[in-house]
């Protein structure tokens, strides 16, 4: 039997074959799908800012990109998964709302994008798929089988990355 | 910054934010009465601080697909004023305008959706530039019509710097003669350097 194990807003899980991860509706964060080719490890984070360090309250780790990916690969060492083997996906950071005078808080989904990529380079893990950006939501789903996620929105179709 | 959010839900910020809400939508009430010349009644906003996750629930699920209407504040005080409302409330509100089939987000929907967004936040604001004597304003409208979820994360986001929590003003409006309901949310979104501002020109200190 596998499950649907559900991944919520500033959260992070971690799960083996057979199950699959879901989080619904990603905006201006990123969800990030890390999967272990061999063990088959799965895990996913839906992030919402960039950073930890700038941020007073910062004990959740599962919100920032930077605490986010330190913890989600802690996670599947646990559960056997080895970061040398790790493959990523990743997506969401859509611009939901756009002005022509752009201000920085505006381009947070680009921001959150852009420093998910700079730290799985930082540790070693090839991004096999990217689908950020956009002024539209996505809601994901990763298989643990063989690292497959699906990408749906509302009226833009579904696609298979 | 001195600001913490998590410990308004025992202090007196939240009522004042309440009250905001209350004032600011009741203005906004009156305004949509004027425009369609209907009497519109106005259920007391429940103003309440809510985790990420509970959110997305009110407006029928994450994936759920929703109408948001974000204007930026620009003066004294900065920050952003979203207004949301579901797939039936958008079209009751629009219908209320003119009786038409709005069975779809067409480009008309769209554009009618702009233009009330438009009076229902440009009040809601007129009335927190009178309570607060700042200068302040709304800009043009975006609007976007996607996932609940999606749409939420841009507040979410926001309020994330600070707390797990969002601050959400629900606010539903009836038009009385028809009994058609507008169950609406606005999110009131400072900028951080924002709430001293706000809060101290209503005579809080933190």
């Amino acid at each position: 039997m596998s499950n649907m194990v559900k991944v919520g807003m500033a959260d992070l899980k971690a799960v083996v074959y057979p199950d699959a991860l879901t989080t619904l509706g990603l905006g201006s964060c990123v969800g990030i799908c890390l999967y272990d080719t061999t063990t088959k490890v799965t895990g996913m984070a839906h992030i919402m800012l960039p950073s930890s360090k700038a941020i007073r309250k910062n004990e959740n780790t599962a919100k920032f990109a930077d605490t986010a990916i330190v913890e989600l690969i802690a996670q599947m060492e646990q559960l056997g998964g080895r970061r040398a083997r790790f493959v990523a996906k990743i997506a969401g950071g859509a611009q939901m709302f756009s002005f022509t005078s752009q201000n920085d808080t505006m381009k947070i989904g680009e921001r959150n994008a852009e420093a998910v990529r700079e730290i799985l380079k930082e540790y070693g893990i090839p991004i096999k798929a990217d689908d950020t950006g956009g002024n539209f939501g996505r809601t994901i789903e990763f298989f643990s089988d063989n690292g497959k996620l699906l990408i749906k929105t509302a009226g833009k179709g579904i696609k298979e990355l | 910054m001195s600001f913490q959010f998590d410990k308004m839900n025992n202090t007196i910020i939240l009522d004042v934010l309440r009250e905001i809400g209350n004032i600011g939508a009741g203005n906004a009430a009156t305004s949509l009465a004027k425009m369609i010349d209907k009497k519109i009644d106005m259920k007391v906003p429940v103003v309440k601080l809510l985790d990420f996750e509970q959110v997305p629930e009110l407006l029928g699920g994450p994936e759920n697909v929703v109408c948001g209407i974000f204007f930026k504040i620009e003066g004294d005080m900065t920050g952003s004023i979203m207004f949301v409302l579901d797939q039936k409330s958008a079209s009751n509100l629009v219908n209320l305008l003119m009786p038409r089939d709005v069975a779809e987000f067409d480009e008309f929907t769209i554009s009618a959706l702009k233009e009330i967004g438009n009076i229902l936040a440009g009040s809601y604001i007129a009335s927190l530039s009178g309570l607060t004597n700042l200068k302040i304003k709304i800009s043009i409208p975006a609007i976007a019509i996607d996932m609940a979820g999606a749409i939420l994360s841009v507040p979410a986001i926001h309020f994330g710097q600070l707390s797990d929590n969002v601050l959400i003003i629900q606010n539903e409006f009836i038009e009385v003669l028809e009994a058609k309901s507008v169950d609406g949310y606005f999110f009131l979104i400072p900028d951080l350097d924002s709430y001293e501002v706000l809060l101290g020109s209503l005579g809080v200190t933190l």
